[in-house]
């Protein structure tokens, strides 16, 4: 119960350092910060990888986590590359 | 491998991913920061490998290049105009992997292996504290079960959006009954929910929840039409965020909560921007229509006799004589790929002395910040697109504006008419201007359904035909002159 009080704190709290990073971020921005926003919620892929190794498991739980690899990891390396695309076409002259 | 080293290694991505996140609040650090997430990301991944649990790498193997593969194809290969979609379709597979990641943990534990369908939704005895101890084992239920249901809605709803965007699906239909029709479903989906956390033994209520969630992202952003897309997509980008963040509850995995809620913060602030430059709540948005239109605006009455066409070569003689023009850009510019063709005109203005600016409002195009990344593919720098609020004071001192595919973002009834749907949201005061140059294929309304009296006013130019074609003349002219 205590950890779980510990990850509700850090959720709460991430909430609110979101809200303080996200409203500086400039309109011209707004869509590489979606892009690569997507990205970092590729970071389900750690839960994936979690689900798709453990090993010792049914076959449909195999069949999921190989889809959850397979997503997050289309997230991951599709959102950074793209975002990055887009990033370093925003130049001053 | 220990716990406790695994726990740092992801206290280091959750910073990384917040130095990425602020990286991103300006141009010039925007490409560093994107690195740093992605450093984040690497090291994330990497010390989960290494972790003891994992001790089958065929299917992540088998996950990881096919994922690979198939996001570096689409990142490399998608056209900038197509950047909606592509967002549209990340947000989705986000969606799906909290979903799969959920429905995994679950079958898990219930740790049934089936030879037949019967055999498989056959109840197996499992209370809640095969998830964990007293009350963590309820916990846990109820994160799967919300994972589950966010998850769903997050992957159908994107996929329908995706369609929409991409020209695959046109027709607007929702249930019958509409907004209460999605609320049965919701209902549903959360009896299923609750039927889940008090009796856990029986695959069906899982697979009821999924079911009911799938159709309910479906029917949710199927009634949404094309200009209020700016508005689903941040919406989805948030709720693809909170499910990961709900998926790092099931696993008790810190760096899943952090990330996930900096992204359904994210999408949520893009959302309410969003709303606010519409002037229209959420709800109106979600399951509104447009507000009946008070008293019937005739647009014959409004046009009949009153518009003044033009041809591109007397446009470019214009703007000889101008000192400041700001060209504003809507959908209209995406659908005619006409960024490149623009930044020459402006180019061409700027060889003649004349300062060019671009008026950007928040909702042009099909997602937020649309039309300033076609604009960078097109090499225009960034201090020169200017946002809504910065650009309307100047249209008074502005001898011409370009309205290049944009409609109801230029159109006067918002600011003068109070009986108007639309009255009330921001708009670009284009009509200040001394002369409005309007490129654009007919009088046709856009997608407010209304006319607009910009078209027929005394100092507004209507060019009709493509926008690329249109402006590529203008250029042509006022090079020769």
């Amino acid at each position: 119960m205590e950890i779980l009080i510990l990850l509700l704190a850090l959720f709460v709290l991430s909430l609110f350092l979101g809200v303080e990073l996200i409203v500086k971020v400039p309109p011209t921005l707004h869509t590489p910060l979606m892009s690569g926003t997507n990205a970092v919620s590729g970071i389900t892929l750690v839960g994936a990888l979690l689900a798709a190794g453990s090993g010792s498991s049914p076959m449909l739980v195999n069949v999921l986590g190989f889809l959850a690899v397979t997503f997050a990891t289309i997230n991951v390396v599709g959102g950074y590359l793209v975002t990055n695309r887009m990033l370093s076409m925003f130049k001053r002259k | 491998m220990s716990s406790t080293i695994v726990n740092l290694v992801y206290l280091i991505a959750g910073v990384l991913f917040i130095l990425g996140i602020k990286g991103l609040t300006k141009p010039a650090t925007a490409v560093r920061g994107n690195m740093l997430s992605a450093t984040g990301m690497l090291i994330a991944v990497v010390i989960t490998l290494l972790n003891s649990e994992i001790v089958n790498f065929t299917y992540i193997l088998a996950g990881v290049v096919f994922g690979g593969v198939v996001g570096a194809y689409m990142a490399l290969r998608i056209q900038m105009t197509s950047m909606p979609q592509m967002v549209a379709l990340l947000n989705g597979f986000g969606g799906g992997a909290s979903l799969t990641i959920a429905a995994a943990e679950y079958f898990s534990v219930l740790n049934v292996d089936a030879q037949s369908l019967a055999q498989f939704l056959a109840p197996v005895t499992l209370s809640a504290d095969a998830f964990g101890a007293a009350a963590e084992g309820q916990i846990t239920l109820v994160s799967i079960g919300l994972t589950i249901l966010i998850g769903a809605v997050t992957l159908t709803g994107s996929l329908v959006a995706f369609a929409k965007l991409q020209g695959l699906v046109k027709k607007n239909v929702g249930l019958p009954g509409g907004p209460a029709g999605n609320a049965l479903l919701l209902i549903g989906a959360l009896i299923a929910l609750g039927c889940l956390i008090i009796n856990p033994s029986q695959a069906v209520t899982v697979l009821m929840l999924v079911a009911l969630a799938l159709l309910l992202g479906l029917f949710l952003v199927l009634p949404i039409g094309g200009a209020d897309m700016p508005v689903v997509i941040a919406l989805l980008n948030s709720y693809s965020g909170l499910a990961a963040a709900l998926a790092g509850f099931i696993l008790g995995n810190t760096v899943l909560i952090v990330a996930g809620s900096l992204v359904g913060t994210s999408g949520l602030i893009l959302t309410k921007i969003m709303c606010v430059a519409m002037n229209r709540s959420l709800g109106n948005v979600l399951f509104g229509k447009m507000a009946p239109v008070g008293e019937t605006v005739d647009a014959d009455e409004i046009y009949a006799g009153k518009v003044t066409s033009a041809q591109p070569d007397e446009v470019a003689m214009m703007l000889e004589m101008a000192k400041r023009v700001v060209i504003v850009p809507g959908y209209g510019m995406a659908m005619a790929q006409a960024q490149h063709a623009v930044r020459e005109l402006a180019d061409s203005m700027v060889s003649k002395g004349i300062e060019v600016e671009y008026g950007i409002h928040p909702v042009a195009g099909r997602m937020p910040g649309h039309m300033n990344v076609l604009l960078a593919e097109a090499e225009v720098p960034y201090d020169k697109l200017v946002e809504m609020d910065r650009i309307n004071p100047t249209f008074e001192e502005t001898d011409m504006v370009i309205v290049i595919g944009a409609n109801d973002v230029t159109n006067p009834m918002a600011r003068e008419s109070e009986g108007s749907p639309i009255y009330g949201m921001p708009i670009l005061n284009v009509d200040k201007a001394k002369h409005v140059v309007v490129i654009k294929r007919s009088l046709s309304p856009g997608f407010a359904g209304l006319p607009n009296p910009l078209f027929a006013m005394d100092h507004t130019l209507m060019v009709y035909g493509d926008g690329k074609k249109s402006v590529i003349e203008m250029t042509t002219a006022l090079n020769q002159s």
